[in-house]
């Protein structure tokens, strides 16, 4: 029960793009299309996950322990970029297909905040192990859900006609604080 | 080019969110009020300006493919001690931040900055564009988080410009963040065509 009220609250209550503001910009940047928007978001599913893990159990059994506390974002932050890098190395040789799939979005992940963020908030909530993962699957989840969303409403609105001034940005902005607006609906029920 | 022209291209033409649209995050997450806003942007120049000085003057020894690598660490090594600092001296501003001030290291202007300018030129002109690009950033900053307090709760900067009730919550609140900036930009394009 514990762990559904997690992944509920992650999805939709406190969704990372929508209501905690992490993440804007692929959010922004690879929503042209639904497929690349799929892409991105199983890209960062795998990658968060992986990243939250690793900077947990550091966090843990390095930083606690020798009272390195301070060095918390440094360590982070280093850790995601050469498990980034790693992570495409290894992918293009285990499985070149997956690589194929998700190989341009990887390097973009490195200066993702919602990453290095999930990883720090995961730490200041003082999850257990398991919570943490849970929490990160689901930031994950919510991330791609609220992208392929984005990613549909932004393809129709290609097609409608937009005053000038508006094109581009400004109506990609308004729309998602549209979509913000439905996710706030979700507020109250964890 | 004059380090004064450097400071006033950064400021307003090459805004980073108005013209470049970098840095997104801090800037709908931050600017419920204008002061905090205005806090983020300046931590924010800080950062910019050290790092902008110090990847120039070791631009010569950092190889070039391991150059984003090194980038990042010397980010972290100036938002590290910013954090101690706001922590101690500023309690309540850094509160209400939050995680944004750890996320200053995966800002994309700090990088972008750091990888289009200070990598090519010297010291000082690095400093200034660090410092125009900041202020940049800040004038962006307290100007979205002013609008969203005025339009939240009828104050600027805490004092009150008009009845309470007149104002909405919604703009306190995240989606009022994405439809003021999206307003913001489209009035800013308007004005940059005529």
């Amino acid at each position: 029960m514990e762990y559904i009220l997690i992944f509920i609250a992650a999805v939709f209550v406190n969704n990372i793009v929508l209501s905690q503001f992490l993440g804007i910009c692929p959010f922004l940047g690879v929503s042209q299309k639904i497929g690349t928007a799929a892409g991105m978001g199983a890209a960062v599913t795998f990658v968060l996950s992986l990243a939250t893990i690793v900077t947990f159990l550091v966090q843990k059994y390095v930083l606690d322990a020798f009272g390195l506390g301070f060095m918390q974002t440094i360590t982070f932050i280093l850790i995601i970029a050469s498990l980034v890098q790693m992570l495409e190395i290894v992918l293009k040789k285990v499985s070149p297909a997956l690589y194929q799939a998700l190989g341009v979005y990887l390097p973009l992940i490195t200066t993702n905040c919602c990453v290095l963020g999930v990883a720090i908030l995961v730490i200041q909530k003082e999850y257990n192990l398991l919570q943490a993962l849970v929490y990160a699957i689901s930031t994950a989840i919510g991330f791609a859900l609220a992208l392929v969303i984005f990613a549909g409403i932004r393809e129709q609105l290609s097609m409608t006609h937009v005053p000038e001034g508006m094109k581009g940005t400004p109506v990609a902005l308004i729309t998602a604080g549209l979509l913000a607006m439905a996710f706030m609906g979700f507020s109250g029920i964890v | 080019m004059s380090n004064i022209k450097i400071l006033l291209n950064g400021i307003i033409r090459e805004n980073p969110i108005f013209v470049l649209l970098l840095g997104m995050c801090p800037t709908l997450g931050t600017t419920s009020s204008a002061i905090n806003g205005m806090g983020m942007g300046l931590a924010t120049t800080f950062v910019l300006s050290c790092t902008n000085m110090v990847i120039s003057a070791l631009k010569n020894l950092i190889p070039n493919a391991v150059r984003i690598p090194c980038y990042v660490v010397i980010i972290a090594t100036f938002v590290t001690p910013l954090q101690m600092c706001m922590e101690a001296f500023l309690p309540s501003l850094y509160q209400s931040l939050g995680l944004f001030i750890p996320l200053i290291v995966v800002n994309c202007i700090v990088l972008g900055r750091a990888e289009a300018f200070a990598g090519k030129n010297g010291v000082i002109p690095s400093g200034f564009d660090g410092l125009g690009i900041g202020l940049g950033f800040t004038l962006a900053l307290t100007l979205l988080g002013a609008i969203r307090e005025l339009l939240g709760t009828g104050k600027i900067f805490g004092l009150s410009c008009m009845p309470e009730e007149y104002g909405s919550l919604i703009f306190v609140l995240a989606p009022g963040a994405f439809i003021a900036l999206g307003f913001l930009i489209a009035i800013i394009n308007k004005i940059r065509k005529v």
